[in-house]
C-alpha cells in the first residue's frame, strides 16, 4: 500500500479510488473500485440505475464507510470537517413559499456547517455574487429557490458548491429532471468551470452521450465494478463486456454510442436510450 | 393623555396585573413562534406542529388533573410527542395517515378522560375552556417564570443552530453532504416546535395553537423572501396580533350590558385570518411568482 504523501493536490490527483468495496445487507455495491482524477478534469460517472454511482459518491463524501478499500483527497484520507469537495445532489425539492433565496442557498455554501448567524461582510456578499454571476444566475438571485425551473435550481446548486472554492465537484444525475436544452447549457456550464478554475468535476449519469464531447475521463460502473480510463479507451466492445460479464456490443450510430447487450433476442439497450434508434443486436 | 381615560384601552387595563402577564406571554408566544414558525413552514412540518396540539389536549388536561398546571402539561406531552415522532420519522409519520390518525385520535380520546375528570371529580371549572381553547387572561402570574425559561431556550436554540437548521430544512443532502449531523438538528427542532406549541397552546388553547404557529409565519412569508427578515416579520406579526387581542377583549367586556367579555383566542385566530387574507390581497406585485419561474422542467 502507498504511503499517503503530503504533496500539492496538483500532482497526486484530486481524488483516489483505492479498491474500494462496499457491501450492504449481503449485496456487493461496489466491487474493488479504483480510479484516479486530476485536477481539472471533467470525469463522467457512468452506469445504470443500480450500479453503485450514488453509493460510490456516498463514499467520497464521507457518508459511507467502505468495506474495503479507500478514498483519498487531495493525497490525504478524507476528514469530517474537509470542504475541498462541493456536492450537487440529485434530489432538491422546496417549496416555492419556502423564504430562501439564490442567494441564500450559495451563501450557506460559504459555511453552512458553522453554528450561529453570518456576520454579514462586504466580502461576503460580494463572493456570493461573483458565484453566482459565474454560473449565469444573477438575474435570478433574489428569487426564492423553490420558484425557479430545474435548470435555474441547478445552476444555484452548483453555485453553492463552488462558492468555498473546493477542488472537487461531484454532480448527481444533474442531468436527470433536465430537457433536452437545459441539460446542454448545465454540461457547457460545468465544462467551462473545469478549464477555467482548475476544479475537477464527476458527474453521474446513466447517459453517456451528453457528457462524450466533454469527458476527459469515464468510469464506467457495471455491477459494481469500474473501468476507468478516456472514454474511446473504456467504451468499447472488448472492455465493456469484460465489466460486465457477458458480450456486450459498443454501436457508433449517428455520432452517438449505444452499448447493446448482445445476447439477449430483444437487443436490449443498457446505455444511450434514444428512441428514434433501431437497435439490431 | 391619561390612558385609562382612552377610547382604545378600558379603564383598568394598565393597572391590571393579569393584563400585565398576559402582555408578557403575548410577547414571548410572538417570538418563538415567529422564529420556530418560519422554521416550521420550511421544513414542511405544519403536520407536526398539529401532532402536537392535539397531544397537548392530553397534556394540558392531565396538567390539570395531577395539580402541575396547564403549561407543564403542554410541555411534557409535546416533548413525549416529539420523541415519538423522531422516532417513527417525522416524514414517515405525516406519510402513514392511518396508523397516526389512529394514535393521535387514541390521545384525543385520553384527552377527552382528563377532561371528563377534571371537571367532574376535580370539579376544576372552566378546565374544558382553557385547555381546548384557552385564555391567555388565565395564565397565572406564577407561570410566568417558565414561560419565559422556555421562551428563551427555543429561540436561543434555533439561533444558535441557525446556519445547519436552515441548511439541512432547505436540503438534507446538502447539509449532510457538508458533514452537519442532519438527524440530531431535525430531533432538537421537534423539541424547540413542542415547546413553541406548548406556549401557543396556554395562550390560545390546544386546538388553536396551530394558528399562532404557522399563522404569523405563513404572512411573513407572503411579505419577504429571506429567512431572517421573514423570521422578524413573523414576530413583530405575531406581537401586533396577540397585543391587539388582549386590548380588544378586555374591552368586549364593556361591550354587552352582561358584562361578559369576549374570549382572547377567537380575537387571536379572527385576526390571523384577516393579516394572512390581507397579506394575499396586498402583496406587492414584485413577490408575485415570476411566471417563467414556476414552469419546472
Amino acid at each position: 500500500m502507498p504511503e499517503p504523501r503530503k504533496t500539492d493536490a496538483s500532482v497526486v490527483g484530486v481524488l483516489a479510488a483505492e479498491g474500494v468495496s462496499v457491501r450492504l445487507s449481503g449485496r456487493q455495491i461496489l466491487d474493488e473500485v479504483s480510479f484516479e482524477i486530476a485536477p481539472g478534469e471533467f470525469t463522467g460517472l457512468i452506469g445504470s440505475n443500480g450500479a453503485g454511482k450514488t453509493t460510490l459518491f456516498r463514499v467520497i463524501l464521507g457518508l459511507q464507510q467502505p468495506t474495503a478499500g479507500r478514498v483519498l483527497i487531495g493525497g490525504r484520507p478524507r476528514s469530517r470537517s474537509s470542504q475541498s469537495i462541493g456536492y450537487v445532489p440529485q434530489k432538491f425539492q422546496l417549496d416555492p413559499d419556502a423564504p430562501l433565496r439564490a442567494r441564500d442557498l450559495v451563501a450557506l455554501g460559504l459555511d453552512g456547517q458553522r453554528l450561529g448567524f453570518a456576520m454579514p461582510s462586504r466580502a461576503r456578499t460580494q463572493r456570493v455574487g461573483e458565484m453566482l454571476k459565474a454560473v449565469d444566475a444573477a438575474r435570478f438571485a433574489d428569487s426564492r429557490v423553490g420558484t425557479l425551473s430545474g435548470g435555474e435550481q441547478q445552476r444555484v446548486l452548483i453555485a453553492h458548491a463552488l462558492v468555498s472554492r473546493p477542488s472537487l465537484l461531484l454532480l448527481d444525475e444533474p442531468l436527470a429532471n433536465l430537457d433536452l436544452a437545459a441539460g446542454q447549457e448545465i454540461v457547457a456550464l460545468l465544462a467551462r468551470i473545469a478549464r477555467e478554475q482548475q476544479i475537477a468535476v464527476l458527474i453521474s449519469a446513466h447517459e453517456m452521450n451528453p457528457l462524450l464531447p466533454v469527458m476527459d475521463r469515464i468510469v464506467y460502473l457495471a455491477h459494481g465494478r469500474a473501468a476507468s480510463g478516456p472514454a474511446d479507451e473504456v467504451v468499447r466492445t472488448e472492455v465493456l463486456s469484460e465489466l460486465y460479464g457477458h458480450h456486450v456490443d459498443v454501436l457508433h450510430v449517428h455520432g452517438r454510442v449505444l452499448v447493446v447487450a448482445g445476447s439477449s433476442p430483444e437487443g436490449a439497450l443498457i446505455d444511450g436510450d434514444q428512441p428514434h434508434v433501431e437497435v439490431v443486436a | 393623555m391619561i390612558p385609562g381615560d382612552s377610547a382604545v384601552f378600558a379603564p383598568g387595563f394598565f393597572s391590571s396585573s393579569t393584563v400585565h402577564t398576559a402582555l408578557v406571554v403575548g410577547a414571548i408566544v410572538s417570538v418563538v413562534s415567529g422564529v420556530v414558525g418560519v422554521f416550521t413552514v420550511l421544513r414542511g412540518q405544519s403536520f407536526a406542529g398539529h401532532a402536537f396540539s392535539d397531544l397537548g389536549t392530553t397534556g394540558g388536561s392531565g396538567g390539570f388533573l395531577v395539580g402541575i398546571g396547564p403549561l407543564w402539561g403542554f410541555v411534557i406531552a409535546g416533548v413525549a410527542c416529539a420523541g415519538a415522532l423522531e422516532l417513527i420519522g417525522v416524514q414517515r409519520a405525516r406519510g402513514r395517515d392511518l396508523a397516526t390518525g389512529v394514535v393521535l385520535g387514541a390521545a384525543l380520546g385520553l384527552g377527552a378522560l382528563f377532561i371528563y375528570l377534571d371537571t367532574t371529580a376535580a370539579s376544576t371549572t372552566g378546565v374544558t375552556q382553557t385547555v381546548l381553547f384557552g385564555s391567555i387572561f388565565a395564565v397565572s402570574s406564577s407561570a410566568l417564570p417558565l414561560a419565559i425559561g422556555l421562551g428563551a431556550v427555543a429561540t436561543v436554540a434555533v439561533l444558535v443552530t441557525y446556519r445547519p437548521l436552515l441548511l439541512s430544512s432547505a436540503s438534507p443532502e446538502l447539509a449532510a453532504a457538508r458533514g452537519i449531523p442532519v438527524r440530531l438538528v431535525g430531533a432538537l427542532f421537534l423539541v424547540v416546535l413542542s415547546i413553541a406549541a406548548a406556549l401557543a397552546a396556554i395562550t390560545i388553547g390546544s386546538i388553536l395553537a396551530t394558528a399562532l404557529l404557522i399563522g404569523p409565519a405563513a404572512t411573513a412569508l407572503r411579505l419577504t423572501r429571506s429567512p431572517g427578515r421573514a423570521m422578524v416579520a413573523a414576530t413583530l406579526l405575531g406581537l401586533v396580533i396577540t397585543w391587539l387581542s388582549i386590548v380588544l377583549a378586555y374591552d368586549s367586556y364593556d361591550w354587552s350590558a352582561s358584562g361578559a367579555g369576549w374570549p382572547v383566542s377567537f380575537f387571536v385566530v379572527a385576526l390571523v385570518l384577516i393579516v394572512y387574507v390581507l397579506s394575499d390581497v396586498l402583496r406587492p406585485r414584485r413577490f408575485a411568482r415570476r411566471g417563467r419561474g414556476t414552469v419546472h422542467v
